[in-house]
């Protein structure tokens, strides 16, 4: 049981973006991407969950087995990929409470009503978990939240949506020490033999709270190393230089 | 009209003056031309509804107990009056504090004559339906007459329900509240279909709000989904009073809105909310004042269209600053959300400014759905469709946040989002 990413090529309008990427998180794992600015990190979490911007112009994508492409980006996070936004949209007057209940009202059977009290206990106690206040539950989705706000309400519904392959974009970026320490024991506590993880970093700090398996570097839309946990600091120590030397000497 | 409207349609309490103007307001309708399509009032609307032809007088209801029933609104009120085919079928003012009165207009023009004949329909109507203001006035039975006096709080909201029955009937919902200094209180009236039948309604209300007053008036607006609607409106607010309209257009083919408000008194404040969400080949138009005849005055007007299918918006504003109304502040704003390729928006904001130093914002937007909104929604395994309502439904409660009550704002909330197919909590 896998997310498996085939020799992805896309593109947004003209320009290719992803150019043969190559990738394969098993279940139970949790793998880091790193890479420069642009290198096509977050393209490569939008086209997987199906963003119509982006064209796919080869390979495949497959959860377990099964192809996501030719399947809505709503199917897709009902077949259990969940994408936590590098830039979370803001959705004025829809309530956090209610864009949860709507988005586990669809996991469940026509006809079949979630169960409100139950569902009201789970997300106080995940939130009281994040140490995000329950006033939030009637705030309007990421409007006028701070940076760290909005990654803790991604992480939020990480937590209740329970998915088996979670891509997290940039979860890190704009939280404090404090928060940063909260969101990765959010995650840790998600992790499991059911859930693989991909976590999108510019930081080796978060890789020291979510200790990954694997650390892939992404260099121009392409997965050009991958290693330990020392790979990641040895990014942060020495930056991209000696990898681009290494593919130009290679190439 | 058919003839049978011309019968005698009231009362033998009705006091002789009330016969009079309504003898002279049938003249009036009479005489007064039916709107062309050079009228600056009408532009863009659709002149072809206006026929009124098939529309007979409504018979009695039959369906009494139903409508009683059906009649479900906030959990507590006050008062509440309910009228079906302009009758009064129910009413219950046991929960009044002392000195309010809720009465039915033939009762307040028999028992409160005095007050009732210097508010009754003593606005003119300026904003294009003249004619359909003195159809109304010529013909009103059914209707409520609301008066606080001075420094009196109606805790509880009061509600009044308007029924219609039956094909073609015709329906002449009245409104009157007259706020007296210092008081405060919420009103409900909700316009409702008894069955899926064409209908007419040509309702008229009239909000007078004395110094310092505080009123909330709410619009829950749901004919059946053919049918031809007036709701002419005027507010007037007298200094340092507060007056807030808001207007639910959950139903009708054909809705003709038309809100005048004028700030009498240096700062008074009134706020203009409508929420229309619109779907079918349903048409709204409506057409609003802000006059400003008095200094350091603030209007604020928000109307909220969600356009769907063929359905269209018109909305005609006008800001009217007056000489002399110094350190005016008017905001007017009217956001298209544009659902459907076939549907139509015209916007046409408007000012006019005779005094100095004052702050007055007008615009209209139209715009469509934000695809990334949406994917984000779709990204969380929400339904394409789905999480366009969710959006639609957004974008109209964040109307209500500027609701000050608390419970009030969760009610229409409910209302709001189930009139759009969202399940309730
Ligand atoms: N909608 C778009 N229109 C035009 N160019 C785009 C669009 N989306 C992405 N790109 C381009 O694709 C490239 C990859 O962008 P992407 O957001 O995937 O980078 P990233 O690796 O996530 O970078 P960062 O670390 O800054 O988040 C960039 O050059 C970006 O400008
Ligand atoms: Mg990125």
């Amino acid at each position: 049981m896998s997310l498996e990413i085939k020799d992805l090529h896309a593109n947004i309008g003209d320009r290719e973006i992803l150019k043969g990427l190559n990738l394969t998180i098993p279940k139970g794992e949790v793998h880091a991407i790193m890479g420069k600015n642009g290198s096509g990190k977050s393209t490569l979490a939008k086209v997987m969950a199906g963003h119509p911007s982006y064209e796919v112009t080869g390979g495949d994508v497959l959860l377990d087995g099964s192809s996501l492409f030719g399947l809505e980006p709503d199917q897709r996070a009902r077949a259990g990929l969940f994408l936590a936004f590098q830039y979370p949209m803001e959705i004025p007057g829809v309530t956090i409470a209610n864009f949860i209940r709507a988005a586990l009202q669809a996991r469940l059977p026509e006809g079949e009503e979630l169960e409100a009290v139950e569902y009201y206990k789970n997300l106080y106690a995940q939130m009281d978990a994040l140490k995000m206040p329950r006033t939030f539950t009637s705030r309007s989705v990421n409007d006028g939240f701070s940076g760290g706000e909005k990654k803790r309400c991604e992480v939020l519904q990480l937590a209740m949506l329970k998915p088996a392959y979670a891509v997290l974009d940039e979860t890190d970026s704009g939280l404090d020490i404090d928060a940063l320490k909260i969101v990765a024991e959010g995650v840790n506590t998600l992790r499991s033999p059911d859930t693989g993880f991909l976590v999108i970093t510019h930081y080796q700090r978060l890789l020291n709270y979510i200790v990954p398996d694997v650390v892939h570097v992404m260099v121009d839309g392409r997965i050009v190393r991958s290693g330990g946990k020392d790979l990641a600091l040895k990014l942060e120590a020495e930056g991209y230089d000696w990898i681009e030397k290494e593919l130009l000497a290679t190439a | 009209m058919s003839t049978t409207l011309d019968d005698n349609t009231i009362e033998t309490t009705t006091p002789a003056w009330l016969a009079e103007l309504q003898a002279a307001a049938l003249k009036d309708y009479e005489n007064t031309p039916a709107p062309t399509r050079r009228d600056e009032a009408w532009r863009y609307s659709d002149l072809s509804a206006l026929n009124l032809d098939a529309f007979v007088e409504a018979k009695p209801v039959e369906s009494e107990g139903r409508l009683i029933n059906s009649s479900r609104g906030v959990e507590q009120t006050a008062a509440k009056l309910v009228f079906g085919n302009n009758a009064l079928l129910h009413a219950d003012t046991a929960s009044l504090p002392a000195g309010v009165v809720v009465a039915p207009l033939d009762v307040a023009a028999r028992d409160h004559a005095e007050i009732f004949r210097r508010y009754f329909m003593a606005q003119p109507v300026e904003l294009g339906s003249h004619k359909y203001a003195a159809l109304h006035k010529a013909r009103v039975t059914g209707g409520t007459f609301i008066y606080v006096p001075a420094n009196v709080e109606v805790a509880l909201p009061i509600e009044v329900f308007h029924w219609v029955e039956g094909e073609n009937a015709s329906v002449f919902p009245h409104t009157l509240i007259i706020c007296g200094e210092n008081s405060k209180v919420t009103v409900l009236d909700y316009f409702q279909s008894s069955d899926n039948q064409r209908a007419f309604a040509c309702g008229v209300n009239d909000l007078h709000l004395e110094r310092g007053a505080k009123l909330n008036y709410v619009a829950v607006q749901n004919w059946s989904p053919t049918s031809l609607a007036f709701h002419i409106n005027s507010t007037i607010v007298a200094r340092d009073a507060t007056s807030s309209a808001l207007s639910l257009n959950f139903g009708g083919g054909f809705v003709r809105g038309e809100s005048l408000s004028r700030l009498d008194g240096e700062g008074s404040r009134s706020e203009m909310l409508s929420i229309n969400p619109l779907d079918g080949t349903r048409i709204v138009d409506q057409r609003t004042l802000q006059d400003h005849a008095a200094p350091g005055a603030a209007s604020d007007l928000l109307y909220l269209n969600a356009l769907d299918n063929a359905s269209r918006s018109i909305f005609a504003g006008l800001i009217k600053v007056e000489e002399g109304a110094h350190r005016t502040d008017a905001y007017q704003k009217v956001r298209n959300l544009i659902l459907s390729n076939e549907s139509e928006a015209n916007s046409m904001p408007g000012l006019e400014i005779l005094a100095d130093d004052v702050r007055c914002t007008h615009g209209a937007t139209s715009g469509e759905i934000n695809e990334d909104e949406l994917f984000y929604m779709q990204a969380r395994g929400i339904r394409k469709e789905d999480g366009r309502r969710l959006i639609v439904n957004g974008f109209f409660q964040s109307l209500l946040e500027r609701l000050e009550s608390a419970p009030l704002r969760e009610y229409l909330g409910r209302k709001v989002t189930e009139r759009l197919g969202l399940p309730v909590q």
